[in-house]
């Protein structure tokens, strides 16, 4: 046997079972998600509703099938595609037609989970590459944001409005940050706090997110150290850029996906490192490209992009970080071997 | 080695077998950039295919001549005064054609298929072995850039050889580069299944050394996923 798996031998009993399941675990976060649907039902109506329940149901007949074409087994029962389903459809703007939907959970579920293994073998989030694929192929149907309670008037179809994050885009100067905040678009920061603004269903609502990502932390679903120290890293880089503008901070915390990005994706664990220094570094990586996107990018938020990013060097993270044996001798260096 | 190989199976393997772009991996660049649509597709395949057999030709019958030590230059002349005729020829006759390859229509000169021909096969055989695999190579390069474009063109920008054809809105991936990525990652699992079933060579990928994870992977030490999975079975198969 390979001396570097000694670590992994299993110990003499006895041994303490725990009644954690995958399935146990990915219902903690549906549970966990379903406040942020509610709301997004009550300011967006129905429409909403429909896009969540289509995207997980293709996302569900989808692994099934794929999982049957490839002849491996069936995985349906640890819910990690209800819970791909519904991310992808709470990234999505309410106004979403749902071919495009599906067109999402078929490249999150077979391409990025199904081609690399299935469930713990993705190597980025398959919900954020859905959305991203769509948002590159179809960004007039993904801009369009409909305006909250839009659907109490049945005489107007639907009325568009351009999110926060749109308003400061490309305008981040001392002057540009005041002009947006004191625009009269510009929601206030209490209608930001519980969602009454237009952005994607899912994503509006930061009281509603807050308070899953509270109950997974209670639960022992996620550490808190990953959103914290993401969101924690996005307002310290925005306290510079606003320039100590702390109003303009908490616009900046508050909109785009930067809750439902930082609490439910940034923190799935095939996709995030495992040891805590891992997770500090990988969450800070993911502040740092949010904001150097939403300030310098072309577009206008970046989160989708940052954790993306931050996925593709998990390995690496981990690699650097992974901890010596106790008593176990420092590797010595090639060099200093030669000179001997 | 080759002369045992009938003319027509120097022909066939380069369309399948060892089709140049999905098997060999050879050309990727000017693949990627110019499928975007079917016409620079079928341009580029075709000017490619023309440079190779006429290239292979000359290289094959000066192959006594040039030296060893300088072939590669050799190599690079001899290909780079077919690509200048292609080159002129296209601009006097399709100049449509020529600005919508732009700059990879002159970067056939150092084309990994065409030098990688040259110093495989043409430098060690006989013209008219050479002129066939040429021909081989150049039909299996054009028949992949074909199917890759239409794949992304017609998901890509809803219409095929700028004809519309879909009636809902395209998705624009494709035809970036993100999307020519997957269409040619799905494509080459594709060729290699075909290739398989039709008896070539089995593709290797490198098995679990080629994850990234490779490093930080406790598997790989029990043989990779596949084989560390099986054992786990058989384990819980001795439990039982």
């Amino acid at each position: 046997m390979n001396t570097d798996n000694k670590l992994l031998t299993v110990s003499a009993s006895p041994h303490r079972r725990t009644e954690d399941t995958t399935g146990g675990i990915m219902i903690d976060v549906v549970i966990a998600l379903l406040p942020a649907l509610v709301l997004s039902v009550v300011l967006f109506g129905f429409r909403s509703l429909l896009v969540v329940a289509v995207s997980v149901a293709a996302c569900v007949i989808l692994e099934y099938l794929s999982r049957k074409i490839m002849k491996r087994n069936n995985t349906l029962g640890d819910f990690s595609a209800v819970i791909t389903g519904m991310l992808l459809a709470f990234n999505l703007p309410p106004s979403m037609p749902l071919w495009m939907v599906v067109i999402g959970d078929a490249v999150a579920i077979v391409v990025v989970k199904q081609f690399f293994g299935g469930i713990g073998q993705n190597f980025v989030n398959p919900a954020l590459v859905g959305r991203i694929v769509l948002m590159t192929s179809f960004p007039t149907y993904t801009n369009n944001f409909t305006e909250p309670f839009a659907w109490r008037n049945p005489e107007v179809d639907a009325v568009t409005s351009a999110t926060p994050l749109a308003q400061f885009a490309g305008n981040y100067s001392r002057q540009g940050v005041i002009t947006a905040m004191n625009s009269s678009q510009m929601p206030t920061l209490s209608e930001m706090f519980f969602g009454i603004y237009g952005g994607c269903l899912g994503e509006t609502c930061a009281a509603a997110l807050i308070l899953g990502g509270v109950y997974l932390c209670i639960r022992k679903v996620i550490s808190p150290r990953i959103p914290l120290y993401y969101i924690g890293t996005v307002a310290l880089i925005m306290l510079i850029a606003g320039r100590g503008n702390i109003q303009f901070v908490l616009y900046q915390l508050l909109s785009g996906g930067l809750m439902l990005g930082a609490i439910f994706m940034a923190t799935d664990y095939t996709t995030s490192p495992i040891k805590t220094k891992g997770k500090i570094i990988f969450a800070v990586g993911c502040g740092v490209i949010t904001s150097l996107i939403r300030i310098y990018g072309s577009l206008p938020e970046g989160v989708s992009f940052s954790i993306i990013l931050m996925n593709i060097l998990v390995p690496h993270i981990e690699t650097l970080t992974t901890p010596k044996p106790f008593g176990a001798l420092r590797e010595k260096k090639q060099k200093g071997e030669a000179v001997k | 080695m080759a002369n045992k190989k009938s003319l027509r199976e120097e022909f066939t393997k380069g369309i399948v077998k060892e089709n140049p772009v999905l098997r060999l991996v050879l050309g990727t660049c000017p693949t990627l950039a110019t499928t975007t649509s079917m016409e620079s597709a079928i341009g580029m395949g075709v000017s490619a295919a023309i440079v190779l057999v006429c290239s292979n030709i000359v290289i094959s019958a000066l192959r006594k001549v040039i030296p060893q030590k300088v072939r590669i230059p050799c190599y690079i002349v001899v290909i780079a005064s077919f690509v200048t005729i292609v080159q002129l020829l296209v601009k006097a006759f399709v100049p449509t054609l020529d600005q919508q390859l732009g700059v990879y229509l002159p970067l056939i000169v150092v084309n990994c298929i065409i030098l990688g021909r040259a110093e495989a096969f043409a430098g060690k055989n006989g013209v008219l072995a050479s002129a066939v695999d040429g021909l081989g190579m150049g039909i299996g390069f054009t028949c992949a850039l074909i199917v890759m474009s239409a794949i992304r063109e017609l998901l890509g920008a809803g219409s095929l050889l700028g004809h519309e054809l879909l009636p809902i809105p395209p998705m624009t991936i494709f035809i970036l580069a993100p999307g020519g990525f997957f269409v040619f990652g799905i494509v080459m699992a594709l060729a290699n299944k075909l290739a398989e079933a039709g008896g070539g060579k089995k593709a290797e990928l490198g098995g679990c050394k080629a994850c990234p994870m490779a490093s930080s992977c406790e598997k790989l030490a029990n043989g990779g996923c596949e084989k560390s999975a099986e054992s786990d079975e058989k384990d819980k198969e001795a439990v039982k």
